[in-house]
């Protein structure tokens, strides 16, 4: 496989800028992470990719990245530093970095960008990639409803963004499913990853009765309170098998590697195009980790019958009949949820009390 | 055993020395660290220091970008310099920055898509003014209740985060962002833009903000009636007292200017290098400016020398995770140690060390 010699002076000079010496073989790739590496979760998985990438490429590709970037005024500056560093093709991997990689890619139009869980591709060179995370959210969900004795699920909530409420959509509908008696409550904090808060969000769950805490946020502090409680959690993006069997019994997991491999490979032989890529548990993008004794074998069995079922295409965790929170019908009977509604999921499915702060 | 002594008068060699030796024994220290972690301490070092000015590959880009990042630092430290000196504590500039922020944008919002020139005085207004109100509550709190203005103005630091978070996902959202948190995008619609102004220097309206606001202080602490009384409040309240100063209106004085300056700060960035209002729109310029505040000694020329160094160490910073993979949380360290550093040795200025037993002199 031969690099694509890339015309990355033409772009500088374009922007006004001195002549970079660098930016011959090998293809360089970079990255933009929001937080740490060694965050055991989102971060970390991205970087694993990163990794797995490189090695599968072995001398032919170069990777950098950045770490702890603030998504605001210091992402563009360092794409524009990476580019300038000799960057080919860079991953911006958090949703607040869309502004900065359209504004950047605007300017360097020989450069690829990929911005995961975003939604503006304002350049051709601009493409926005994500995981199906609700089908993970349906499978813990449906282990939550059996594991509950208190019948109260905690859902450690980030933001009030269509990705976490469809999270919690999946997740209560196949609690529901399997447990008709079952609560979810919702703690929102406000932050991708915060120890102290995550700390006090599940043990204010844990005080209100749930003994099931799920979350969708980035640190294994939740998992150290489950762990003093004597509850059961699932592991967040990373498999955080450290706290396995308990409080962690199963995980969601992102993987990244295969689509990193595919789109540097794509970029490097020039068949890459704009796209706008949602995959799942199908693709392997999405799985599920190791689902420990601490779950009962019947249990175990039908989680994995929910996971065939998915990843062969049968089965789609938003297939009606579901209501809307004020009873309304938003799906008939077999009727399946198109992809548009989700992605700009604002509400909650009926059973679910509270409200989406706004 | 070792005593300080303190110095009748600073010293000056240890004011102009102190600096230069901290930053060497920095490099000292922190390639220990980068030799610890395997990294070439010397490329670290020239990659920190040097690239950021002078490389051939960077410098054109990052040159200009020390101002734009060292230009809210400055600003809003600034304006907590005054209060510091008079012994009034403004520890929440960061909410001060938010509320400004919202302010700003909300007011370039309400008349989208007006393209007029009168928008962007328009925002200006309305983030000095936010910030202003914003510093309002402990000032007021403080002169009327009594109250605790440290505790007071950075406890409305979170409740400024909680404002952000519901404008960004409620009342300011892009109602064209198909549902997702953030506000439309100011800088890039003429109207509601910050622009750079000369191409390619980085200068917005922020930075020459912050140059104004630096010549400003400087004059009115040197020059005007206003900077002695906040001299005074500061080294001896009580002749300050007896001196007629009106401890009340000082307060709301200090507090006010640092709260507006902190809240254009926010308006700046909002519509200028950040772009728009978003969940995580802050990123700390207010608490950073803390420390630039006291890096250079409360004196708004050590100030803008201070902001520039932080700046230089920011980008600098990124440019070693990015060449060397050198970790983030060694770059956190390396700053620490400037910082450390930089204060320890400001001690000297002040103090001189004695060995306990010998006569002072």
């Amino acid at each position: 496989m031969k690099p694509v010699t890339r015309l990355l002076a033409s772009a500088a000079i374009a922007a006004g800028l001195a002549l970079p010496a660098a930016a011959q073989d090998p293809f360089t790739v970079g990255f933009v992470y929001v937080g740490s590496t060694g965050d055991m979760g989102w971060n970390f998985t991205h970087d694993q990719a990163r990794q797995a990438m490189d090695a599968h490429f072995g001398e032919a590709v170069d990777t950098v990245f950045v770490e702890n970037v603030a998504e605001g005024p210091d992402a563009e500056r360092v794409l524009r530093q990476m580019i300038l560093g000799g960057a080919d093709m860079i991953f911006t991997t958090s949703f607040g970095f869309g502004e900065a990689t359209n504004a950047v890619a605007g300017q360097f139009p020989d450069v690829y960008f990929e911005h995961a869980t975003g939604y503006m591709r304002e350049h051709p060179n601009v493409s926005t990639y994500s995981g199906r995370f609700y089908e993970g959210r349906a499978v813990i969900g449906h282990i939550a409803g059996h594991m509950t004795e208190s019948n109260i699920i905690g859902y450690i909530a980030s933001y009030p963004i269509p990705e976490v409420i469809m999270g919690i959509n999946s997740a209560y509908l196949h609690a529901r499913a399997v447990n008709p008696d079952v609560e979810m409550r919702v703690v929102w904090t406000y932050t991708w990853m915060d120890p102290a808060v995550e700390t006090d969000a599940a043990q204010a769950l844990i005080d209100a009765g749930a003994d099931v805490i799920m979350q969708h946020t980035d640190s294994t502090a939740p998992q150290v309170v489950a762990q003093e409680a004597g509850i059961i959690s699932f592991g967040q993006a990373n498999d955080m098998f450290q706290f396995a069997p308990r409080p962690r019994v199963a995980s969601i997991i992102d993987n990244w590697t295969p689509y990193y491999i595919r789109r540097v490979g794509e970029a490097m032989e020039g068949t890459w195009e704009q796209s706008d890529t949602w995959e799942g548990i199908p693709e392997g993008m999405v799985l599920i980790g190791e689902m420990t004794e601490a779950i009962p074998a019947e249990v175990r069995a039908s989680a994995q019958a929910m996971i065939d079922a998915i990843a062969a295409g049968e089965y789609h965790p938003f297939t009606g009949p579901i209501n809307r929170q004020d009873g309304t019908a938003w799906l008939a009977e077999g009727e399946i949820a198109d992809d548009g509604t989700l992605a700009g999921m604002n509400f909650y499915v009926e059973g679910i009390t509270g409200e989406i702060p706004n | 055993m070792i005593r300080l002594e303190k110095r009748p008068q600073p010293s000056r060699g240890w004011v102009i020395g102190g600096p230069v030796l901290a930053v060497v024994l920095t490099m000292a220290a922190g390639g220990l660290m980068f030799a610890a972690l395997g990294k070439d301490p010397v490329e670290a070092i020239r990659i920190i220091f040097w690239d950021p000015l002078f490389s051939q590959q960077f410098a054109s880009y990052s040159r200009p970008q020390l101002l734009v990042k060292a230009g809210p630092l400055i600003l809003i430290a600034i304006g907590l310099s005054l209060g510091f000196r008079a012994g009034i504590w403004n520890i929440g500039a960061e909410g001060q920055y938010i509320v400004g922020a919202i302010c700003g944008a909300a007011f370039g919002l309400a008349f989208w898509p007006s393209e007029s020139p009168l928008i962007f005085p328009g925002m200006v207004l309305a983030g000095l003014l936010g910030g202003f109100l914003w510093a309002m509550i402990p000032a007021l709190l403080r002169v009327y209740a009594r109250t605790n203005e440290i505790l007071v103005s950075l406890l409305l630091v979170y409740v400024a985060e909680a404002m952000l978070a519901s404008a960004a996902t409620g009342w300011l959202r892009n109602p064209e962002g198909s549902g997702f948190p953030g506000s439309r995008t100011l800088s890039r619609h003429p109207g509601t833009d910050n622009p750079e102004l000369i191409a390619g220097t980085g200068m917005h309206w922020g930075v020459l903000a912050a140059f104004v606001a630096v010549i400003a202080a400087y004059v009115v602490m040197n020059r005007h009636v206003l900077g002695y009384q906040i001299r005074l409040a500061g080294e001896a309240p009580r002749a300050a007292r007896f001196g007629g100063v009106n401890a009340g209106r000082l307060v709301i004085l200090c507090m006010g200017v640092s709260g507006a300056l902190a809240g254009a700060a926010g308006l700046f960035e909002v519509s200028g290098p950040a772009g728009r209002i978003s969940i995580d729109f802050n990123v700390g310029y207010g608490f950073t400016a803390i420390i630039v505040a006291f890096l250079g000694r409360l004196n708004p020329v050590g100030i803008l020398l201070a902001g520039l160094l932080l700046a230089l160490t920011f980008i600098g910073g990124e440019l070693a995770q990015l060449m060397m993979g050198i970790p983030a949380p060694a770059i956190q360290a390396f700053q620490g140690m400037l910082l450390f550093f930089l204060l320890a040795l400001d001690l000297l200025a002040n103090y001189r060390i004695r060995l306990k037993g010998r006569a002072p002199a």
